[in-house]
């Protein structure tokens, strides 16, 4: 029972919140002790999942193969405990950022919405079921990248909207010819299917068809542009919630239907996803480099980190998959930090343009530590977790023999620390232009606590490396052996 | 009646792709409502059609006797009020961006920028 509750409060915590969309206070406490509940019950399903294997559920009595089962590994938790963390952080920053008209009509609300998408994503059980919480998610976000109605907001949605939109169609798509195919859209009852099939690998098509609809969601190389055209448009603090939640699903379920249902033509599809990956990890670093505005520098870099961890699915060892979830917690939660310390930028200067800015080390050195530890985590400088993340890429990728694409990691790695380099010489160290009177914006104590709180859990993920990487080995070992997530769903 | 719908599906993308590739951003609306209409009919032909046969019978089942699967057509039910409530969103969107710029042509959008 404990499974349908991801999905459920957020679900009750949007109608209330829905209903008193006009109490600010109510809205802003409301919200913030909601998202932390979500975040304990995350982490005692992970508890309980670490000690106990993987948790199934069945609603309304329906055996598996019939109903629509939920289903929930390490991976699943891991994620939902970090995707809640996040909320909680992006519900601490917002009142102090996002102004009194988003705030009242529906910002809230809608950031439930889209929690309740994104953990119904992570536990489904059931192909089209995915499709549903996808939509769920996307119409939330759709809403929300929208809000207040600007011209280059509404610019941004329209692109946004539209390719989400077709990509949800290939989706659906995929789903009909692979139900035509097989009869059954369990995932796990699929997954056994196609272990005992001889023809299975007409399977393909619809596979890539998937695929292709995950890599638009998650934003991998020939399908990213939609990414970098509307990210920046909303407020920061949406901008950082979608980044710390929303681009990760599709990583997520690229993952999911890799271990299930790759069976046929496995070296295909791994030298596939790999030349991918080292193709979206480069192009995405070499494209933040020729970036001046912060938003758009960070952007481009969730594409280059998309890299990283599709590149540990293309692996696909116990190692390189831990290392790849690893990578993912801290992409999660250095890049939603990088964003809110851009949008703590912006409060002081009034501007997210590099050409703008300048002499902010001298004027805040808090400021600019609270923008450098995630920078240089996201770097992959040693004590902090990005460094952890990439050497277990690294090391995974080595011992898989797959020395390409651990060499393109590495050297996206030089170029990562080139672009932050550059926030950190433009906007903090150069003085400050003349021509630009520096506007001395107060910096809300909501977002200066928020990003600092985060700061911490970057740095805390770092220290912790080892029993974090423990978890994610275990998460690696259960997606490396589907059988383990077979028996569990069907029961035996 | 296959090939029949198949041709149609056939056109529908094309359609749909076409108006895609359009400048006008009403065009684009016209073709992701195509786009959605193709896939929901995709999904009805590709799970087999089955002609004039009950989907429930209750009681024992004659396997010669045949039975349509109902849940194809469940899918598609589902994908089509999705498609509705995007399609409705799509439609305010582009209402609002008319107000907002006055333009409907996304060549100027992007001189704009």
């Amino acid at each position: 029972m404990t499974l349908a509750l991801p999905i459920i409060l957020p679900l009750l915590f949007m109608v209330v919140l829905m209903f008193t969309r006009r109490l600010l206070v109510f809205q802003q406490t409301f919200s913030l002790i909601a998202s932390i509940g979500l975040t304990v019950l995350s982490f005692l399903i992970l508890q309980d999942i670490y000690q106990h294997g993987i948790m199934t559920l069945q609603p309304g009595s329906w055996k598996a193969p019939f109903g629509i089962s939920l289903v929930a590994d390490t991976f699943s938790a891991i994620m939902m405990l970090t995707t809640s963390f996040v909320a909680v952080i992006v519900m601490i920053y917002s009142p102090g950022f996002i102004d009194k008209e988003r705030q009242t009509a529906g910002y809230y609300p809608l950031s439930f919405g889209l929690l309740m998408g994104v953990n119904g994503a992570f536990i489904t059980g059931d192909i089209f079921n995915l499709y549903v919480w996808y939509e769920v998610m996307l119409t939330s976000s759709f809403v929300l990248i929208a809000l207040g109605g600007s011209s280059e907001q509404l610019r941004g949605s329209i692109k946004y909207v539209t390719i989400n939109f077709v990509a949800s169609i290939l989706f659906v798509a995929a789903i009909g010819i692979l139900y035509g195919l097989a009869g059954t859209l369990n995932m796990a009852d699929l997954a056994d299917k196609m272990r005992n099939w001889e023809q299975g690998s007409y399977i393909n098509g619809a596979l890539m068809l998937f695929f292709i609809a995950f890599s638009v969601k998650s934003a991998l190389v020939p399908f990213f542009f939609w990414l970098p055209a509307s990210y920046h448009t909303p407020p920061i603090a949406i901008t950082a919630l979608f980044a710390g939640t929303l681009t990760k699903v599709g990583v997520y379920t690229m993952f999911r239907f890799y271990s299930l249902f790759v069976v046929f033509d496995q070296q295909f599809w791994q030298i596939f996803i790999l030349v991918l990956a080292g193709l979206t990890m480069f192009i995405g670093v070499l494209m933040a480099a020729s970036q001046f505005d912060i938003r758009k520098i960070l952007s481009f870099h969730i594409i280059s980190q998309v890299g990283y961890m599709v590149m540990g699915l293309g692996i696909f060892t116990v190692a390189g998959i831990a290392g790849a979830i690893y990578f993912t917690i801290h992409n999660m939660l250095s890049k939603t930090n990088t964003f809110l310390a851009g949008g703590l930028v912006y409060q002081r200067s009034g501007s997210y343009d590099l050409k703008y800015l300048g002499g902010l080390y001298k004027a805040s050195p808090l400021l600019a530590l609270l923008f450098f530890i995630p920078a240089m985590s996201l770097a992959g400088i040693p004590p902090l977790p990005g460094f952890f993340g990439k050497f277990f890429l690294i090391k995974g990728g080595f011992e898989a023999q797959q020395y390409f694409i651990t060499a393109v990691a590495i050297l996206t790695g030089l170029f990562t620390l080139f672009s932050m380099v550059k926030i950190w010489n433009e906007a903090y160290w150069k003085k400050e232009p003349e021509e630009v009177k520096q506007r001395d914006g107060k910096v809300h104590p909501s977002t200066l606590i928020a990003t600092a709180l985060l700061a911490v859990a970057v740095i805390l993920l770092g220290v912790f490396a080892g029993p974090v990487m423990e978890v994610a080995m275990d998460a690696g070992r259960q997606m490396v052996d589907p059988q383990i997530y077979i028996n569990a769903v069907l029961g035996r | 009646m296959l090939i029949l719908l198949a041709l149609l599906i056939g056109i529908l993308y094309g359609s749909a792709v076409y108006l895609l590739l359009r400048r006008s951003i009403f065009k684009l609306i016209l073709g992701l409502i195509f786009l959605g209409h193709a896939t929901n009919l995709l999904i009805f032909v590709a799970s087999g059609l089955t002609r004039g046969k009950p989907a429930f019978i209750r009681g024992v089942v004659d396997e010669t006797l045949g039975m349509s699967d109902p849940l194809p057509q469940a899918l598609i039910l589902t994908a089509i009020v999705i498609g509705l409530g995007v399609t409705a969103f799509a439609l305010t969107l582009i209402y609002r961006f008319y107000k907002v710029t006055k333009t409907v042509d996304f060549d100027e959008l992007a001189e704009n920028e």
